[in-house]
């Protein structure tokens, strides 16, 4: 008995040791331990042995019985794992093909210009107006005190609709619009970014369309001095914290006194380059403290509130942000050009 | 404005500084220098050549042998070909070695085998532009008509080692468009003295009153007006010293007395007309308005019709001058001219603004009266211009000047506070410090306890108002020294409105969706419009357009879109997806009405990945799609409809109209395939809505909905109907029938072909029943379902799909 024992176990190894999928190593189990497998039949068998050898064979079945299991046990782990290999291996794939892209637009440049400097000023406290595209005579000249015979309309030629109507030629109606409705009442603090339009002739750097952001800021002891801190931190934000300002005196009809902003060269750093043409600073808008004859038609009183306004072209900003060279990129709309502008 | 070095030295002592330093000073202190010219343009190596011997050269028609002393050893051999050139002349030569601008070497040459060192040079090839080179010497070389002395530096004679700022003068500073105007600026900006000309004029004992007589009718039109008669004058071309002056400020010589209009025009800004007093007609100077359609030819020849805005210079019958703009051509001064009516008078700037732009004739003359000139420099600029007549052009000056009107005028009082001063720049000048700046700037003033009360002299008409005073003294204490503050003023929320918000959610959200932003011109032309828009619509037109490419205001973005389109297809850019906010205008009552739209093309690929082959061309459901986004984004996912419409240039089978509960908002649909063909572009898909409407529609506040806590049941039905059935329409039935239990329905399939009739399709809706209240019994759910079933039998005869 103990001799068919190790021979039947020593057949089970064998046989298990050769299995190579899951179906032989169950159907091993079920030859060598179902319940009709020879080693239950002797386990059976063994009430007719002595009560001395009984014990001592049933350890030894035991013994079998859980070597052969140990072996199909561990025997199945294996080939469980090479399955698990094996498909992993299969499902490898080549991780350097490229990615399904993602579908995503972008803003137009000057769009991306414009929000960022709305952005800016409206975290200074200032809030966004707008207003109409094409305007009222009085508010795009007179009520900027520009009369209808002054020299300095021959400076925007414009686009007239009827003699009392034209294309805004620049978003300061909106200073009086809006001053018009506090009653005298400050402060005001606006910016304004709009289209504007002007009859010149479209090339690289003239075009009959383009964009303007106007700011305001009016109320008592406004100074020329807060305009010069408010256009730091703005050439600051948009051209580098390393970037300089210098107001030099100008002359617009709606400001006295008049100033036009400049600011270090941000390609040569001061220095002189083709960037800013040998000079070291490049012009960027033009400001100045809102003229008296400005506040009182727009009902303040220009004894008691002072202010400040400037002008500024996004486009140029933009032109000289990017480095863009022609003024027509931005109306042209070529997708390649469009698509540059994706990222932060 | 052309300001020459060595010319403006002459008034103030420039000593020290550099063109180039002068320039930023005076940039700096408020008027822009453009550009600073060397005039020699890097030349060397020109002299001045006696030409001692002149022949034809033997194999040259137009050529000459020179024998010519450049004050070397040795006289040189030059051969030219100018057809002026002769013996005894003295002329400039470019010497072996010479550079002539454009870095052009003179070598040593031969020409039909003579021999040539060098070369006897014109104006222009000196450097001179043509427009600038008197008559005489247009055609030929240059000939000193003075002694001069062979050998000399010839540049220096021609004043080229001169520079030349050029200044960008905005129009208040009008003072500056002449030399002594520039002096005080450039005095004040340096800190210096001036020293302007007195001109001491030695007149005749015989006076004026019986050559010439002066009426003005109406002194608004012409505050003053003085003659003055010089007798005697020999017309011949001016002096070099004259002509370098008027070379440097870009005005070409013509004659010694209009040269020197010219000269004291530039030097006084003081516009001045010499007529030919024999051939002015009468003894009467009357200045009036012209009658309507009153005739002159002008200095120009032309013949120029006037009218009744139009102030001119009559004989007291004819005009003879448009006043302050040009002189007519019969009075002009000719090569005979003995006797000079030379006027000196102050015109209405609005009067001469007026002729200038109705005639379109802009002078150096009518650009200073346009902008103001010094009332009180009207009498020294006439003195001064007799007194230049009478050294260069011989002549006596008749006693008196024939005149109407005040000669001068007060200066004008103006006060201001230091404090205010200070209050508005936010700085701490002090009192000190502010006369200092006015007395740089040669105004008197009367200071009491910090308020300066200053004469501000008639040459700076641009200072009428304390503000004016401000940025005198702002600009002089330099805005360097300003500091940057923050404002003092009450701090406000900076916050974007509503609508403003939302615009950019707009933009943010199509971007996501994969459209690119584009900027478009706002006009267009009606071609554009009737392309894409009914005849019906209307557009506001300019009154005078530049082009009728731009002559209106767009009343649809679509056009310009496919532009875009059409742009990027044409650089074989071809899956396109762009879209635009932007205004269109609609005729309206004082001003067009404005109207915010949102537009978007979509052409080509929409979506692709190469190595797994995938491509998905854009179609109609692309675009809806990003509709539907869109309207979920600003939660009126449920009140907006698309419905099936036809649009003139859009397909009739592929277009819907999109609605905001029951008002039309936009369109949306293919291209019709003509257009399409039309533009040469492929399959292209438009829309175009009302963005104002969108998102000004009225909706709740968000609000949280709780999550589901019991489960929910879905049925799935197919339903087999006509194919001209629109899905939508069984969709709403469905949901109309279904009731508050049917919450979810979902068109997940649409079949037509094999196992169905013709012209029947299959819909397949997954439907979801859910009872917020409590598990729903199976019971529930076959309610409902089953009205759904009946409904769409009894309305549709769907049946269900086998």
């Amino acid at each position: 008995m103990q001799e068919r024992l190790q021979a039947l176990k020593e057949e089970a190894l064998s046989e298990i040791q050769q299995a190579s999928s899951m179906k032989e190593v169950q159907d091993i189990k079920v030859k060598f331990l179902g319940k009709k497998g020879p080693i239950t039949e002797i386990s059976k068998g063994m009430g007719k042995l002595s009560k001395e050898e009984r014990p001592k064979m049933g350890q030894l079945v035991n013994e079998i019985r859980n070597a052969i299991s140990d072996q199909l046990e561990e025997k199945i782990a294996r080939l469980e794992k090479a399955a698990v290999e094996e498909r992993l291996k299969k499902e490898t794939i080549d991780v350097s093909l490229p990615g399904r892209p993602v579908k995503r637009g972008n803003h137009h440049p000057l769009t991306r210009v414009i929000e960022e400097i709305e952005d800016l000023f409206l975290g200074m406290g200032f809030s966004i107006a707008e207003g109409p595209e094409v305007e009222t005579d009085y508010y795009n000249f007179e009520a900027l005190n520009l009369p209808k015979d002054h020299p300095a309309r021959d400076m925007q030629d414009s686009f007239y609709v009827t003699e009392e109507t034209l294309l805004r030629t620049h978003t300061s109606p909106m200073q009086a619009r809006t001053m018009e409705k506090l009653n005298g009442e400050g402060p005001v603090k606006i910016i304004v970014p709009g289209k504007v339009y002007r009859r010149d002739t479209d090339d690289a750097t003239h075009s009959h369309q383009f964009m303007q952001i106007e700011g305001l800021m009016v109320g008592e002891n406004v100074r020329m001095s807060d305009l010069k801190g408010v256009l730091q931190s703005f050439a600051k934000k948009m051209f580098g914290e390393e970037r300089e300002i210098r107001l030099r005196p100008s002359f617009f009809p709606f400001t006295e006194p008049s100033v036009e902003m400049d600011i270090s060269c941000f390609n040569c750093g001061g220095n002189g380059c083709s960037v800013c043409k040998g000079t070291g600073w490049i012009e960027i808008l033009g400001g100045g403290m809102v003229h008296p004859n400005v506040l009182r038609m727009s009902g303040f009183d220009p004894e008691k509130v002072t202010g400040f306004a400037f002008g500024m072209g996004p486009e140029r900003i933009a032109m000289l942000k990017y480095g863009i060279d022609d003024i027509r990129h931005f109306y042209t709309n070529d997708s390649r050009f469009i698509k540059q502008f994706n990222s932060l | 404005m052309l300001v020459s070095m060595n010319w403006l030295q002459q008034y103030v002592d420039l000593d020290s500084y550099s063109a180039d330093e002068l320039a930023d000073l005076i940039t700096k202190g408020g008027i822009e220098v453009e550009t600073v010219e060397q005039l020699n343009k890097g030349i060397s190596g020109v002299v001045i050549g006696h030409v001692l011997e002149c022949q034809q050269h033997p194999d040259a028609d137009k050529l000459n042998i020179c024998k010519v002393e450049i004050g070397e050893e040795e006289p040189v051999q030059i051969i030219c070909g100018a057809p002026n050139i002769a013996q005894g002349q003295y002329v400039a030569v470019a010497k072996v070695g010479a550079v002539l601008p454009g870095n052009f070497k003179i070598k040593k040459a031969k020409l039909r085998g003579e021999a040539s060192h060098g070369m006897i040079s014109s104006l222009q090839e000196l450097g001179i532009e043509s427009k600038l080179v008197s008559k005489e010497y247009a055609d030929g070389i240059f000939v000193f008509s003075e002694d001069v002395t062979p050998g000399e530096d010839a540049l220096e004679y021609l004043n080229l080692h001169d520079e030349v700022l050029e200044l960008g003068l905005t129009p208040n500073r009008a003072d500056a468009m002449n030399m002594i105007g520039v002096a005080y600026e450039v005095g004040a900006v340096l800190n210096r003295s001036i020293e302007l000309p007195s001109p001491e004029l030695v007149r005749s004992d015989e006076d004026v009153e019986g050559y010439v007589s002066v009426r003005v009718e109406n002194e608004g039109d012409n505050p003053y007006y003085g003659a003055t008669v010089i007798k005697d004058v020999t017309i011949k071309p001016s002096p070099q010293w004259l002509v370098n002056r008027l070379v440097s400020a870009g005005i070409r010589p013509i004659n010694n007395v209009v040269d020197i209009t010219n000269y004291v025009l530039l030097e006084y800004g003081q516009p001045l007309h010499a007529f030919d007093y024999d051939r002015f007609g009468s003894k009467e100077v009357v200045i009036r308005r012209a009658i309507e359609g009153e005739k002159i030819v002008t200095l120009d020849d032309v013949e120029r019709s006037l009218s009744s805005e139009h102030l001119v210079i009559t004989n007291g019958s004819t005009p003879v001058a448009v006043a302050g703009v040009m002189g007519g051509a019969d009075s002009e001064v000719q090569e005979d001219t003995t006797t000079i009516l030379l006027e000196a008078a102050y015109f209405n700037s609005k009067l001469v603004r007026k002729s200038s732009k109705d005639l379109g004739l802009r002078s150096d003359s009518s650009a200073r009266f346009e902008k103001g000139i010094d009332r009180n420099r009207v009498v020294g600029a006439s003195e001064r211009a007799a007194q230049l007549i009478q050294e260069i052009a011989g002549g006596t000056v008749l006693k008196g000047i024939a005149e109407q009107g005040a000669r001068t005028i007060e200066a004008l009082d103006v006060s201001i506070e230091v404090n205010r001063i200070n209050q508005v720049l936010g700085t701490e000048i002090t009192e000190t410090e502010v006369a200092a700046i006015f007395e740089r700037l040669q105004f008197s003033y009367q200071n009491f306890g910090g308020t300066f009360t200053v004469q501000v002299p008639p040459r700076r008409p641009d200072i009428t108002i304390s503000e004016d005073l401000i940025e005198e003294v702002g600009r002089l204490y330099g805005y360097d020294n300003v500091p940057a503050t923050l404002p003092l003023t009450e701090s406000t929320p900076g916050q974007l409105s509503e609508y403003q918000g939302k615009r950019r959610h707009v933009r943010r959200t199509l971007e996501g969706a994969g459209l690119y932003q584009t900027v478009t011109y706002s006009l267009t032309s009606p071609s554009k419009r009737h392309f894409f828009s009914d005849e019906s619509v209307e557009a506001v037109r300019l009154a005078m357009p530049m082009s009728e490419e731009r002559s209106e205001l767009r009343t649809s973005l679509i056009p310009h879109l496919l532009e875009v389109a059409q742009y990027n297809r044409n650089r074989q850019l071809e899956n396109i997806a762009f879209y635009e906010t932007a205004s269109v205008f609609l005729p309206g009552d004082e001003l067009p009405v404005e109207q915010e739209h949102l537009a978007g093309v979509v052409s080509g690929l929409w979506q692709e990945h190469l190595w797994q082959k995938e491509k998905k061309a854009a179609d109609f459901f692309v675009v809806k799609g990003i509709l539907e986004e869109l309207a979920v984004e600003f939660g009126v996912e449920d009140r907006v409809t698309f419905v099936r419409a036809e649009e003139p240039k859009l397909h009739p089978g592929r277009t819907a109209a999109v609605y905001l509960d029951e008002e039309l908002i936009g369109y949306i649909g293919q291209l019709h395939p003509e257009v399409e063909k039309e533009l040469d572009l492929s399959e292209t898909y438009v829309f175009e809505i009302n963005l104002e409407k969108l998102l000004k529609a009225d909706v709740a506040h968000l609000k949280y909905k709780k999550l589901p806590r019991f489960p929910s049941v879905t049925r799935d039905v197919a339903l087999v109907v006509n194919e001209s059935l629109e899905a939508g329409e069984v969709k709403r039935v469905i949901k109309e029938a279904g009731g508050s239990k049917l919450v979810e329905i979902q068109l997940f399939d649409v079949y037509q072909g094999e196992h169905l009739d013709e012209g029947k399709k299959s819909l397949a809706f997954s439907l979801r029943y859910y009872n917020p209240e409590q598990t729903l019994t199976e019971e529930e759910v076959k309610k409902a379902h089953d009205r759904v079933l009946k409904a769409v039998e009894e309305q549709f005869g769907a049946a269900l799909r086998q």
